[in-house]
């Protein structure tokens, strides 16, 4: 494929850097079918970074994929029993004078909503941020965690 | 047209009888008067697991993921686990002897400079 110089979109419209990847988004589709489906709903959507949860005895672990991020723009709040992780990625001024040949990348905003079970100790819920991935720990309260009762045989 | 990365080779075709998929990361890519930039997302990866090679005029990139520790039970899966993987054919222009990378937060940045030869210059005119 050839890259062909990019043209800066006189309209102000936010997606169209996107849009202009259609032909792109569609080679994809073809290439893997079901990974990439969620990547082309983010032609109508924005930004929608993937997500994993995890459960084991003493927590869940919700893993976001945001590659890119100043930790300062990223914001997680749990209310309500639902995790919301939202922030915004943004473009770096130095870009204004280049020309640009390719943008696949999405900058603005995102938000992400995840309902949690019950039991979530909401004061020890702690997020990292490494290589683009935010891993975000949500203790189990101790009523919530599994327990193993000992049955003594007489 | 002005050649940047001339060309890009689909990278999904794996080396191996065993089918390798990789994922093909999403890129950004920049000209100035010095270069170009490209910038390509990869979570989870870091500097450990970034390859960049060079073989005449094709860079490939590649980023394999540090292991993630991951125990449990998985209640909801979108992420796609794979490598990375993305191949460009070079402008003969750019000098690279001078390539440089680095990745911050999941994504690469590759600093191809211009040979000196190529780059505008200002010819000064004398009297």
């Amino acid at each position: 494929m050839n890259i062909v110089k990019w043209q800066r979109p006189t309209l102000a419209w936010p997606s169209f850097g996107r849009l202009a990847n259609l032909h792109d988004e569609i080679d994809r589709l073809f290439e893997s079918p079901f990974s990439e489906l969620t990547r082309t709903s983010q032609l109508l959507s924005g930004w929608t970074p993937a997500l994993d949860v995890y459960e084991d005895k003493d927590s869940f672990v919700v893993k976001a994929e945001l590659p890119g991020m100043k930790k300062e723009d990223i914001e997680v709040s749990l209310h309500d029993g639902s995790l919301s992780i939202s922030g915004e990625r943004k473009t770096e001024s130095k870009r204004e004078d280049s020309e640009v040949y390719r943008a696949e990348r999405f900058f603005g905003r995102f938000q992400r909503t995840v309902s949690l079970p019950a039991g979530v100790a909401a004061d020890k819920v702690k997020a990292a941020y490494n290589d683009g991935i935010l891993t975000i720990t949500l203790p189990k309260t101790e009523e919530a965690k599994p327990k193993k009762i000992d049955v003594s045989v007489n | 047209m002005k050649a940047a990365l001339q060309k890009e080779t689909r990278s999904a075709t794996p080396e191996r009888a065993e089918s390798v998929q990789y994922i093909v990361p999403d890129v950004n890519i920049y000209e100035t008067k010095d270069g170009y930039e490209l910038e390509a997302e990869m979570p989870g990866v870091n500097k450990d697991g970034l390859e960049v090679t060079l073989e005449g005029n094709e860079i490939t990139i590649t980023g394999h993921r540090t292991n993630e520790v991951v125990t449990g039970e998985v209640l909801f899966r979108e992420r796609n686990h794979a490598n990375y993987r993305r191949v460009f054919d070079l402008d003969p222009a750019i000098d690279t002897a001078r390539i440089s990378a680095r990745m911050n937060q999941g994504v690469l940045l590759l600093f191809l400079p211009k040979s000196e030869a190529v780059k505008p210059r200002k010819i000064v005119v004398s009297e």
